[in-house]
């Protein structure tokens, strides 16, 4: 086993795995936060472009996406996020595409992710925000979206374990993820393919279940008291 | 200022809140009808009437919580902005008091109350804090502040829902129903610290059946039934002698409890 975890570099392949999960993560948390905001605001258009973005990306399978980010996006489209002069300039673009990718994807869940738990608040917290004087953007900042971010622990949490998963479909797109190299496993050494499959869904499984662990725990500890 | 007998300010005749042929549907429900209400500086109206009468909504659409169709509200003698930063700024000056308190749920005691005044007035820290524990210890809660609402009774949440309109510094105080959520041991805590509110001068229209309130504080009885405001008069005169039949009947069916 330790043979084929070097051969194939798993190591770093998990590393990848995790890179491109933190990542997108980051990003996806900022898009997503954006969109609920839109989809929360009492501006028509506004909400109609976040309705629209979350039915568009969360309705478009992942592949597609990552596949597209690379075809359509780099391939036709010229967008380029590194540089050409670097050495590991396909390394880091194809890294870059497949964040982008990810995180534009997994945005939409996380917006509805804080979508319900922004509907767990009543609406008196909002009504004692706007009587007190705070404007629509304060309500938000200092009220709405702390609340709402705690009662959207659970399903941000489901978000983030589902991600890690889905990182994998970066290796469609030559990011040498896990994925790709079992791949590379079923070409190269068959012999051990089934002993391939159980250390990677293994490496899974060892990345994810802390994190549904520590999520339940944030989330009674987090978890606002009414 | 002068003062009255039980030593109430005696309110001035200066115009603070005037509603004017305000008119109000939900849908095809006409809410409020034809309202004309006129409260002075340090007037305390008390608004009376059966549920489902238009009181609640009375109260929000004078912050604009509610929107309303026709006719005018002014505070201070400027009407209510349509929306954005004015009207957060209005409503800054206008106090409002919930039946459900409405606490800040994920905010302590002591920052419930400096809300307010740090993020829409600018006060610094130190002096919110300060402010803030005065208006807790008037209150009789100072000694909560670092607790989070859920810990506190529900006569000492609404006491500090109180203490947070007093932060802003507000010229009127609305009250919904302020007591009809709470057990019956904790009504008094409240009124009291509503009394001694009355009694400071504060303007105030106050949605309660609490006729020992209303006959204690009140300079005036508003009784309001199918979104209309039926009979205006003083405490005394409206609980011992009210002039309409709905009136009547009301005050009839809270008395005999
Ligand atoms: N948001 C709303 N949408 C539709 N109808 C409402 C709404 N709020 C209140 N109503 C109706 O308006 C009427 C007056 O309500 P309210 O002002 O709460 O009365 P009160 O406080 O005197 O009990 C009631 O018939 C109520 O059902
Ligand atoms: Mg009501």
């Amino acid at each position: 086993m330790l043979e084929l975890i070097q051969e194939f570099e798993l190591l770093a392949a998990f590393w990848m795995t995790i890179r491109l999960t933190l990542w997108s993560a980051l990003f996806s948390l900022i898009i997503g936060t954006f969109v609920a905001i839109m989809r929360l605001s009492p501006v028509k258009v506004l909400q109609s472009i976040g309705t629209s973005y979350v039915n568009l990306l969360r309705n478009t399978p992942l592949t597609l996406i990552i596949v597209g980010t690379s075809l359509v996006l780099w391939g036709q489209l010229g967008l380029e996020p590194a540089s050409r002069d670097s050495s590991t300039f396909i390394v880091d673009l194809n890294f870059r595409l497949a964040v982008l990718g990810l995180s534009v994807y997994h945005a939409a869940f996380v917006c509805e992710a804080i979508r319900s738990g922004v509907n767990t608040i009543p609406l008196g917290q909002a009504e004692a925000a706007r009587s007190i004087g705070l404007t629509f953007g304060q309500s938000l900042r200092h009220v709405i979206l702390p609340q709402g971010f705690r009662g959207a622990i659970t399903p941000l949490g489901n978000t983030l374990i589902a991600l890690t998963k889905n990182t994998t479909v970066a290796s469609a797109i030559g990011v040498m993820d896990p994925a790709y190299q079992l791949d590379n496993i079923a070409e190269f050494r068959p012999d051990v393919l089934f002993l391939g499959f159980a250390v990677i869904a293994l490496g899974f499984v060892v990345l994810t279940l802390p994190v549904g662990l520590i999520i339940s725990a944030l989330s009674s500890r987090l978890a606002v008291k009414r | 200022m002068s003062e009255d007998a039980n030593g109430f300010p005696e309110p001035s005749n200066e115009p603070l809140v005037v509603l004017q042929d305000v008119n109000k549907h939900f849908g095809d429900l006409h809410v409020l009808k034809d309202i004309n209400l006129t409260v002075h500086h340090g007037e305390v109206v008390v608004v009376i009437g059966p549920s489902g009468s238009g009181k609640s909504t009375l109260c929000r659409t004078i912050n604009r919580l509610e929107t309303y169709e026709s006719g005018t509200i002014s505070v201070q003698g400027k009407a209510l902005p349509e929306e954005g930063k004015a009207l957060a700024r209005l409503r800054a000056d206008v106090g409002m008091v919930f039946q459900s308190f409405n606490l800040f749920s994920h905010k302590t005691i002591l920052e419930n109350v400096t809300m307010g005044p740090l993020k829409v007035r600018g006060v610094k820290p130190a002096d919110a804090k300060k402010r803030a524990m005065e208006l807790l210890d008037r209150v009789g809660v100072a000694h909560q502040a670092e607790k989070y609402p859920a810990q506190l009774s529900g006569g000492q949440q609404q006491r500090v829902a109180i203490a947070r309109s007093l932060a802003m510094e507000p010229t009127v105080m609305l009250f919904d129903e302020p007591t009809s959520a709470l057990d019956p041991e904790m009504i008094n805590e409240v009124l009291d610290v509503m009394v001694q509110l009355a009694k400071s001068g504060m303007t105030m229209i106050v949605v309660t059946h609490e006729m020992g309130f209303a006959r204690k504080a009140a300079d005036r009885v508003v009784f309001m039934s199918d979104g209309a405001i039926l009979e205006e008069n003083t405490p005394e005169e409206f609980f011992t002698n009210p002039q309409t039949d709905r009136a009547q009947d009301f005050l009839s069916k809270i008395l005999t409890h």
